[in-house]
């Protein structure tokens, strides 16, 4: 099965202190470490070990600068098989849809059995998995947190859903999951492994090698646009808990069962 | 000597000459034993170099201290006494043995050197050497076979009971015993009987009772028990030799080879390949060991020379609070894994991947590197360097905890496990008591002392009050120093030690740099787990002192005075950090400073010192989640501190104070025990009117 994984370079919570930027328009990008996008790395993880169990390969792509490399070489040194960086000025400030065009091109122009997206990234809008599958006519399965291949051409994928069920799905491919994080556990990525990938070439993308053109992608077709970004004022509501470590606790855990936090 | 009974050369065995079997047996004996340990060697002659070769007069030392002397035995009090005596009788033996080897073949053969008087004194010895093993085996026998102290027990998960190899073994020594003694005392009897020339035979020796017992025997039943003996003792001798390189009773040979080859540099960590230069590690297809084969020779050895006498699993904290690891049976399973594939007789066997086959994952996380189990060792194996070359493997495949996950990230990004900004390291000198001022080295001046914070105190809130106390105190002593504040990195300690060699080595490259750039003649730190790194996990840099050296100091010269005890404390207990005590000897002077404060009663721990039962550990270990634990070893600590009946515990190390804080806490100790940084204790205590 050859599979295709999207991934993007994105700030880590974990590793910076993400605040707003002074004119209102993004974060601060100053002194911020890049990471790949969590959920993407539980994609990948799970596309090599479908690749180990029943052959195939595992692309990286990722729509960036030429830092993106960065994370496709951490993929490779995972275990993808080859990294395709998407690069293009023309490519600056699309929106969802603009970023399905631009992965859906990639997608046809390799020969994927199944392209795997992460449920979501660092601006959390959840979007570009399902807009590929309609834009490729592919079926779609979100939030998926299993993957078990059946024989032939099809999955059994499973979703988590809200409250805590879950549901089976069978699924056709090819197709478009987008996957939640927990389905695994990714593996971990070394200096080493790194430095061992570092030589591998790494093919550049822009919007003329996938046949877009300027209507299509970028900051003219985008038909969503940030108006505002900020921080919002923290509102009444916060209760601090007093007394000693016992009756706090007690406390919380009252408060936790009425809110529904606690069955 | 006069012979009255024909010796064992010259007597007929249905038809068969005594002197022929008396040649075959140590010949046949002779020829299999060196088989087998060719046979043995053959896994070491695959391991990975180690040099070993070096420093030999330290060496030659420490095999009269732990090899000849029994130095670590008596740790444990009544196996160690009897295993002394054992082992001395063993070594007195050796002659006689020797001897009577010869004497089937020649039988006037007389030791060289043991003519005349010193021959005499020589036979009372052993007479008496011979008693004195049979009786520390029967006592060892009762001991293992019916009061079956704790230690020895075998988990199911680990396999069957080895009670049976113990008590054979005690039974073949045992026999030894026997027949050397019955052989001389029927010669004795025998010379007695016809008023004879009689050897000297030790009063109240097992050879003088058998002697008094067979005084009226018919010459011709001392003859057949004469012969009988000589001969079982010889077979029963090399069946023994042969037997050894079985199991756990090969340490009765490759126990000195051990010693001789023991490692001595304490606290340091063995290089990925000793035969690889950092320069050249990029080229290496692997990192680590992944199969049998990818350890060093020397830690073969000590798979071989395992006692299975699980003193290290009774010491290991991760063992004691249910963690899944047991270091005597990362010995014992490499071991049996060892035999399984290089087997005496028929074919070497594939190699296989270790983790998962004979080792968990799980089991290799869980070590906290506290060197507990090296320390108890009495034939000093090591444990901690086969772990971190174990992780080292796991890492290069991606088999890495997932809680371990992220402080790796964050540390390859940030530099430190917490993901914290590189700027914010210095934040914790903005709350300094007044006066107190922090300088970062390169900004105006180049201190001449450089205080190392490393991440815990630079960033964990509760562990930056070390960081304010040692600075306080250095202020106080008027010491020019200062910090490298962001371009400090994490010292990198726990990362190598967790496997992420080339992690640790691009922290320590950076501050090295740094350091070199400061310009400061010396270094100090209040965390002996950077102590440690910066003293044998770095080079070319000035040598690293714990704040507690250079307090120590200043109290002596005058320098810090100390006012007497804060009321509100009757007892302290001291708890000595792993990466002081026992991979540094740093006992003894953080005690002096606790007892330099006056109207202080210091009392000890049962575990204190080289016993000293770790923590949790630190760095990446305070993420590190095992799947299955009893208690936290924190918890535990503080049981043993209560035990004492302190109400303060200190300790100079950022993660003992914060593993065994939260052990206080969730042990519901909180107001009874009071616990403290030494660097705490003392800031408390310093006199500024008097100074």
């Amino acid at each position: 099965m050859n599979i295709l994984v999207c991934v993007k370079r994105v700030p880590d919570p974990a590793e910076n202190e993400i605040e707003i930027n002074k004119d209102g328009s993004d974060i601060d990008r100053e002194d911020l470490v890049y990471s790949v996008n969590e959920w993407d790395n539980y994609a990948v993880e799970e596309a090599i070990q479908i690749r180990d169990q029943h052959g195939g390969s595992v692309t990286v792509v990722s729509v960036g600068d030429e830092d993106s490399e960065e994370i496709l070489r951490r993929e490779m040194a995972m275990g993808a098989d080859q990294g395709i960086l998407v690069s293009d000025d023309a490519f600056q400030g699309s929106d969802g849809l603009g970023l399905a065009t631009i992965l859906k091109s990639v997608a046809e122009s390799g020969n994927y059995d199944l392209i795997l997206a992460g449920a979501q990234s660092d601006e959390g809008a959840a979007q570009t998995g399902g807009m590929l599958a309609a834009l490729l006519d592919y079926p779609y399965a979100s939030l998926v947190n299993e993957i078990q291949v059946q024989g032939g051409d099809k999955l059994q994928v499973g979703r988590e859903i809200e409250g805590g069920n879950q549901e089976v799905n069978e699924i056709e491919l090819p197709c478009v999951l987008s996957i939640q994080s927990g389905i695994n556990e990714p593996r971990y990525v070394g200096i080493r492994g790194i430095r061992k990938v570092s030589g591998v070439e790494i093919p550049e993308k822009g919007a003329s090698d996938l046949g877009l053109s300027e209507d299509q992608v970028g900051e003219q077709a985008a038909r969503v646009k940030r108006v505002d970004y900020f921080h919002p004022e923290m509102g009444e509501g916060a209760e601090i808990l007093e007394g000693s470590t016992e009756e706090v606790a007690e406390k919380l855990v009252e408060l936790l069962k009425s809110k529904g936090g606690l069955k | 000597m006069e012979h009255l009974l024909i010796p064992p050369a010259e007597i007929s065995v249905l038809g068969i000459p005594g002197i022929f079997l008396s040649l075959l047996i140590p010949v046949v004996g002779i020829c299999a034993f060196l088989y087998i340990i060719a046979r043995r060697l053959i896994p070491l002659a695959k391991g990975t170099s180690d040099p070993r070769f070096d420093r030999f007069p330290t060496r030659i030392k420490k095999v009269l201290l732990y090899w000849l002397a029994q130095y670590k035995q008596p740790r444990y009090r009544l196996a160690g006494v009897l295993h002394i005596l054992i082992f001395a009788g063993f070594i007195i033996l050796s002659i006689r043995s020797i001897s009577l080897v010869i004497m089937g073949v020649n039988p006037e053969f007389v030791f060289p050197g043991l003519d005349g008087t010193s021959g005499v004194v020589y036979s009372v010895l052993k007479d008496y050497a011979a008693t004195v093993v049979l009786l520390a085996c029967i006592a060892a026998g009762i001991r293992r076979g019916v009061f079956k102290p704790e230690r020895y027990k075998v988990p199911a998960k680990y396999g069957t009971e080895h009670t049976w190899e113990a008590i054979f073994v005690l039974g073949l020594i045992g026999g030894l015993m026997v027949f050397e003694s019955l052989f001389e005392a029927t010669a004795v009897a025998a010379q007695a009987q016809q008023g004879a020339a009689v050897e000297m035979v030790a009063p109240l020796s097992l050879a003088w009772f058998f002697s008094i017992v067979l005084g009226a025997a018919p010459i011709a039943a001392l003859q057949s028990m004469h012969s009988a003996a000589y001969f079982l003792h010889d077979l029963i001798f090399f069946f023994f030799l042969c037997f050894l390189p079985f199991g756990k009773h090969f340490h009765v040979i490759s126990s000195i080879f051990n010693v001789v080859f023991l490692k001595l540099d304490r606290g340091r960590v063995k290089p990925v390949r000793w035969d690889v230069s950092d320069e050249e590690l990029d080229n290496l297809e692997s990192f680590g060991v992944r199969h049998l084969e990818d350890f060093t020779w020397k830690h073969m050895l000590d798979f071989y020379t395992c006692v299975d006498c699980g003193r290290c699993s009774d010491n290991c904290p991760a063992a004691t609070v249910g963690r899944p690891l047991s270091p005597r049976f990362i010995s014992i399973k490499a071991r049996d894994h060892c035999f399984d594939r290089f087997p005496v007789f028929g074919e070497i066997k594939e190699r296989e991947p270790l983790v998962g086959n004979v080792f968990e994952e799980d089991e290799i996380w869980s070590c906290t590197t506290c060197g507990a189990c090296e320390e108890e060792c009495p034939v000093m194996n090591e444990y901690i360097d086969k772990m971190v070359d174990l992780r080292r493997a796991m890492v290069e495949e991606g088999k890495v905890p997932q809680s371990l996950q992220k402080p790796l990230g964050a540390l390859e990004k940030r530099g430190n496990p917490y993901g914290k900004m590189e700027k914010k390291r210095q934040e914790w000198t903005q709350e300094l008591p007044e006066g107190v001022q922090v300088q970062v080295a390169g900004s105006k001046e180049n201190p001449e002392t450089l205080f190392f914070v490393d991440s815990a105190s630079s960033f964990d809130e509760r562990l930056q009050e070390i960081a304010r106390a040692s600075a306080t105190i250095l202020h106080y002593c008027g010491e020019d120093f200062g910090i490298l504040g962001k371009a400090e990195r994490d010292s990198g300690h726990e990362v190598r030690r967790f496997g992420e060699e080339m992690l640790f080595q691009t922290l320590r490259d950076t501050n090295t740099q740094a350091i070199q750039n400061s310009g400061a003649k010396r270094l100090l730190t209040s965390d002996p787990h950077a102590f440690n790194a910066l003293n044998k996990d770095y080079a070319d840099i000035p040598p690293a002192q714990h704040i507690s050296q250079f307090i120590l100091d200043k109290i002596r010269s005058g320098a810090i005075k100390l006012k007497p005890l804060q009321e509100d404390v009757s007892l302290v207990t001291y708890h000595d950090p792993c990466y002081m005590g026992r991979h540094n000897l740093l006992y003894d002077t953080p005690r002096q400073i606790l007892d330099s404060i006056p109207g202080l009663t210091r009392v000890e721990m049962e575990r204190s010192r080289d016993r000293s039962f770790c923590c949790g550990g630190g760095g990446l270990m305070l993420f590190y989640e095992p799947p299955e634990e009893e208690q936290r070893m924190g918890q535990k600590r503080a049981q043993m501190i209560a035990e004492t009946g302190a109400d303060l515990v200190v300790s100079c190390c950022p993660f003992c104070l914060t593993n065994l804080e939260d052990g206080i806490k969730t042990s519901g100790k909180e107001g009874q025990i009071q616990i403290m940084d030494l660097t705490e204790l003392v800031v408390r205590h310093l006199d500024w009117e008097n100074k």
